[in-house]
């Protein structure tokens, strides 16, 4: 296991220096050498055009292919209601389990949740699997996790995916680490290698600068939790059928972590990960009480209100609203931007949302480079006209 | 209470770009700093040592220069430092590097708290904290935002979800993985920085924390990337002109147009 470079192919281009951002490839005398950083991470593999970097990995499978079969998804639920992503996972996992001629199913835990498993039927499911037990009344991740490796180990299935919420990035990886295989994270991508039937999992990492297509050739299930709102919805049929399956979980563990109350975000709607629209506002606005022009904005399109950074920093409104890198991650159908510049941590929160809308002053922010649609002036002027327009048409 | 606190050196990623041409990452001008996150973390820690006393022990594992990271936790207070830095580690998944920061964990012995960044800006997983804990067989709790009480091995806490916060009460030992918004993060005292200066930071090995061949490095890690690539590039972009009802006008129609409102 390690990394060689073929001397014989290597023309000390340095086009591997260049992608290695840990400083690890030194050219002496026209041909590379690998030092002490490298972690491995395979930039300069894909980088070099000779083929003259590789590296090499012990090939051993510890699991009978055979064995293994089908795609399962999460069917994540808060007190009786489906999250939104269940049906996403549910359209994508459909889309997969076609393309491998496999069953698609989803997995139900909660209590009292019985009556969703027809739901998951009229939305793509082969199969339900439901576990109705008073231990999975909170969503905890101890008694989760312990239920969905009981599961995993008993009907293997080869893919399993999850919604990338707090829930599902707090819980999967408990799961992945007890049965020791791969997980990637927050994907935005799926698809499947035809010829050796791995999951490509694309997904962005640098702070959404770079993509990765990673696989899980050797460990089974194949692993990933998906961003929510990238996936399209599928589409509900009621006169679907399928197998609704109730299983009991022998001996379950009792959770250490309990939960004690929720305080819903009262002062606005905050759920920026469920919102189909956020208006957002940044330093542009000047002041603390001008983020009512967003907060009017949003309220008429029904919006949540998000902010950058430096609004957050600038306590003009909590954190719990904050996108970006150090905030929350979102896709929303439309995202406006007002005063925001667009620095990349902002971006990395930000940029996969369906269309993008951006009011600031200054013609060069780099919010622009990711706008579907820029408007060049003072957001003091323009929002107002905006939100007028807007309640013209929803009054008439 | 024995606080470890597991903190990671990544590359400034607002300066990591890829060459869209070339497919290949432009890394000119990119430092190596303390992951964001991680800051928090220890901040946190020194925190809760200086109200009910303690120690605090930072672990990281990375190449030979991170020990430039535990240097400034020093600096900011940590007392003791451990270097997890051998080549077998090199090319971990999440897996594989929570397989070795809990082997780390392991022979540093007692604790109490282990407190982690709520992710990386390079990686950008969080799943190393839920790992770790799994490895070591203790609860996690996630993106926490604040320590509300903690007692007699009872800690109660709150975090942060999409649409709110939970509280949640729990006991040690314990890892939680802190947001930002726990707390605001010292500057390092003039002490500090000439303590750090002079410390000589242990380094660990794969056969010093006892870890497996197979566990660690590329051979532990089921994950494998195939490709790096540049993100799409935005979409063709277009900017309305006009006065503001004029452009108003035009935005409400485009963006109904495409079904957006
Ligand atoms: C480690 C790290 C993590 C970070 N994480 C995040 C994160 O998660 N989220 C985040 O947002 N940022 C994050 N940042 C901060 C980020 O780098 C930027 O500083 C921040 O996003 C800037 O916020 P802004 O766009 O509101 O402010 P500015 O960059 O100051 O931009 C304000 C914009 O408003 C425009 N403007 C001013 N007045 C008007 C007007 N009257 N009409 C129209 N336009 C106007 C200006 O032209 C300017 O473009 C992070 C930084 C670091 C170092
Ligand atoms: N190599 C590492 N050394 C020490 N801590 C790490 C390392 N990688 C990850 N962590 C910790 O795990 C958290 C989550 O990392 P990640 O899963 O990469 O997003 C970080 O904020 C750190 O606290």
């Amino acid at each position: 296991m390690s990394i060689k470079i073929d001397l014989s192919k290597c023309t000390g281009c340095k086009l591997c220096v260049k992608a290695c951002i840990y400083s690890a490839i030194d050219v002496v005398e026209k041909k590379a050498y690998i030092n002490n950083n490298c972690t491995l991470c395979g930039a300069c593999v894909s980088a070099c055009k000779y083929e003259a970097i590789s590296i090499s990995k012990k090939k051993k499978t510890a699991f009978d292919e055979g064995d293994y079969e089908g795609v399962w998804v999460f069917a994540e639920q808060k007190q009786g209601k489906l999250a939104g992503v269940a049906s996403e996972l549910l359209g994508e996992g459909r889309r997969l389990a076609d393309e491998l001629g496999v069953k698609l199913s989803a997995i139900l835990l909660g209590e009292k949740i019985n009556g969703l498993g027809k739901e998951l039927i009229f939305y793509g499911a082969d199969k339900v699997y439901i576990v109705d037990s008073p231990i999975l009344k909170d969503r905890l991740d101890e008694t989760h996790a312990d239920v969905l490796v009981q599961l995993i180990r008993e009907h293997k299935p080869e893919i399993f995916l999850a919604g990338a919420t707090s829930f599902g990035r707090s819980l999967i990886p408990r799961v992945a680490a007890t049965l020791e295989t791969g997980l990637t994270a927050d994907c935005t991508g799926l698809a499947i290698d035809k010829e050796n039937k791995f999951l490509l999992q694309t997904r962005p990492a640098f702070g959404g600068n770079i993509m990765a297509t990673i696989i899980c050739p050797n460990k089974r299930p194949q692993m990933a939790t998906v961003r929510p709102k990238v996936m399209k919805r599928a589409q509900r049929d009621d006169t679907r059928s399928g197998e609704i399956i109730e299983e009991t979980i022998l001996n379950p563990i009792s959770s250490r972590v309990k939960l004690l109350g929720f305080i819903e975000e009262l002062s606005d709607k905050v759920n920026l990960e469920e919102a189909e629209i956020i208006v957002a506002g940044g330093r542009g606005l000047g002041k603390a009480d001008n983020f009512k022009l967003i907060h009017e904005m949003a309220s008429i399109l029904g919006a949540a209100v998000g902010a950058s950074r430096a609004a957050v920093d600038a306590e003009w409104i909590s954190y719990a609203h904050q996108v970006g890198q150090t905030g929350k991650t979102v896709c929303p159908k439309l995202y406006i931007a007002c005063g925001i510049s667009g620095a990349v941590q902002h971006l990395a929160g930000m940029q996969t949302s369906d269309y993008i809308v951006a009011i600031n002053k200054d013609p060069d922010a780099p919010i622009f480079d990711v706008a579907n649609y820029g408007i060049v002036g003072d957001l003091f002027e323009i929002i107002p006209v905006i939100t007028t327009k807007l309640k013209e048409i929803n009054g008439g | 209470m024995n606080i470890i606190v597991c903190i990671k050196q990544v590359p400034d990623t607002t300066k990591v770009k890829i060459d869209p041409e070339t497919n290949t990452l432009v890394r000119e001008g990119v430092e190596s700093i303390i992951n964001p996150f991680d800051i928090y973390a220890l901040e946190e820690a020194i925190r809760l040592k200086e109200k009910i006393g303690g120690n605090v022990t930072v672990l990281t594992m990375g190449p030979p220069q991170a020990a430039e990271v535990l240097r400034e936790a020093i600096a900011m207070g940590a007392d003791d430092v451990y270097l997890l830095s051998d080549k077998a580690f090199a090319g971990a998944d999440t897996l594989a590097t929570s397989y070795t920061l809990s082997k780390g964990i392991e022979k540093v012995g007692q604790f109490d708290l282990i407190i982690c960044g709520k992710q990386t800006m390079d990686g950008d997983t969080a799943q190393v904290g839920p790992e770790i804990a799994q490895k070591l067989g203790i609860p996690v709790v996630t993106y926490v935002s604040k320590i509300e009480d903690i007692e007699n091995g009872q800690i109660k806490l709150k975090r942060m979800v999409e649409d709110g916060y939970e509280v949640i009460e729990t006991e040690t030992p314990l890892l939680m993985t802190v947001i930002k918004e726990i707390n605001e993060p010292r500057v390092p005292s003039l002490r500090g920085i000439m303590k750090a200066k002079k410390i000589e930071i242990p380094i660990w090995d794969a056969s010093d924390i006892g870890a497996e061949g197979e566990k660690i490095g590329l051979s532990g890690s089921p994950t494998q990337v195939v490709r790096i690539f540049a993100p799409e590039v935005s979409k063709e972009g277009e900017i309305l002109e006009g006065e503001p009802t004029e452009i108003a006008e035009k935005l409400i129609l485009k963006l109904k147009k495409g079904k957006v409102i």
